[in-house]
């Protein structure tokens, strides 16, 4: 059911916007991972069982990630996923990605959730204890055409609102995806946007531990 | 390091399924892109020793970053190629300046030999561009397997006053080579051509 046709990384390093030059730059990470789909061409009502099968996909894919950033899992404070499917597909197709997607990026940076209540849609008990990626994974997904760019969204991995950290990436796999392609992908960042200056919430005032502030 | 540099992006497509047919191993290819600023942007100078240099410093800097990202010895590099995009307030021959004279050389240091030319394209444009980045293999220029090109695109630059550089390295020709010509394993890798 799962077959890899290409595997695209792309790190980038900001050391500035025309403000003042980043002590240490930004760097973000996007990984496009281009499958072949097998649902092309036709409407399948049962999309579940690719959407488990996905599952080991994710994790790999979040830790080839971090490989290419060359970033230990500590450093990583934004993330986000999203889903690009070929024209012979539909939207819900780039839906299957929405668990897999997620929880394999957030356990491998310290969360330490119910993964199966999260997989069954029950979502998670907060503890209101401080932990690792309690906030959800930011998305977005449309049908496209080979070479199309994806803006994935970014937010805090604790706290959804710290506003330093709304940010996206543009994602685009050149050549891909074919009709019957579809490209998932997983996006991180290494800390705030390079001139962050728009006050609220900020990373060094998270309180609730709730996955939101 | 004369170049000031506002971004560095480096990028890895690995393709395993051509065409339905498994790629055993991978190829590889490897694109390596600095933003920085152009010094004569908005004036005619007719001295453009200042590209020159940045040119030498990209062409290690890139080309190691490349060879990096593939996690490779630098004699495992087997193409590779270089490009430039000038923003609106510069000239081709700022892309020239850069690309030409002195890139080269650090550029197969880090990939190590380097007999061939190394293929180039540029042109002028805005944010987004995108620019073909023509591959070539790095000792035998005649070999066809390893003709091949990989895109180079920064979704905000080249602002006008700016240049995109970009070196390509690979480890690996196209995916299903199959049009004959010079074979990777015949060259002689003397004379750059075979």
């Amino acid at each position: 059911m799962i077959e890899i046709r290409r595997i695209f990384t792309h790190v980038e390093d900001i050391h500035h916007e025309f403000g003042p030059v980043a002590p240490k730059p930004l760097r973000r990470g996007a990984i496009g991972v281009v499958l072949t789909n097998p649902f092309a061409g036709r409407y399948e009502p049962d999309l579940l069982p690719m959407m488990d099968a996905l599952q080991p996909l994710g994790v790999n894919m979040a830790s080839r990630l971090l490989t290419a950033m060359d970033a230990p899992a500590q450093c990583i404070e934004g993330y986000g996923k999203g889903a690009i499917v070929g024209a012979a597909g539909e939207q819900e197709h780039g839906a299957m990605w929405h668990v897999p997607g997620g929880y394999a990026m957030r356990e491998l940076l310290g969360w330490k959730g119910d993964r199966i209540s999260y997989i069954q849609g029950q979502g998670e008990a907060k503890t209101g204890q401080p932990g690792n990626a309690l906030a959800i994974v930011p998305s977005t997904k449309k049908v496209g055409f080979p070479g199309c760019t994806l803006d994935v969204p970014l937010t805090h991995i604790n706290a959804c609102y710290v506003r330093s950290h709304f940010d996206a990436i543009e994602v685009r796999v050149p050549g891909a995806p074919l009709a019957d392609e579809i490209v998932f992908i997983l996006v991180m960042s290494t800390g705030p946007r390079v001139h962050a200056r728009m006050a609220g919430l900020t990373a060094s005032a998270i309180s609730l531990w709730d996955g939101l502030r | 390091m004369l170049a000031k540099i506002r971004k560095i992006i480096v990028q890895v497509d690995e393709t395993r399924i051509e065409m339905g047919r498994s790629i055993s191993p991978p190829t590889r290819k490897a694109l390596a892109i600095a933003v920085i600023e152009n010094p004569f942007a908005g004036q005619y100078s007719e001295n453009l020793d200042a590209l020159i240099t940045i040119g030498e410093e990209l062409g290690a800097l890139l080309g190691k970053r490349c060879v990096e990202a593939l996690g490779i010895e630098p004699s495992q590099a087997q193409s590779y190629g270089k490009a430039a995009i000038v923003g609106e307030a510069g000239e081709l021959e700022h892309a020239a300046a850069i690309l030409h004279p002195k890139l080269g050389a650090p550029l197969r240091v880090a990939v190590e030999k380097g007999a061939a030319l190394v293929p180039s394209s540029k042109k002028r444009g805005g944010l987004g561009t995108a620019i073909d980045v023509p591959i070539g293999h790095k000792n035998a220029a005649f070999v066809r397997s390893h003709f091949d090109a990989m895109e180079a695109r920064v979704s905000d630059a080249p602002r006008a006053n700016e240049i995109v550089v970009a070196v390509v390295v690979t480890d690996s020709g196209r995916p299903l080579a199959r049009v004959g010509g010079l074979q990777a394993h015949e060259i002689q890798g003397q004379d750059g051509l075979r």
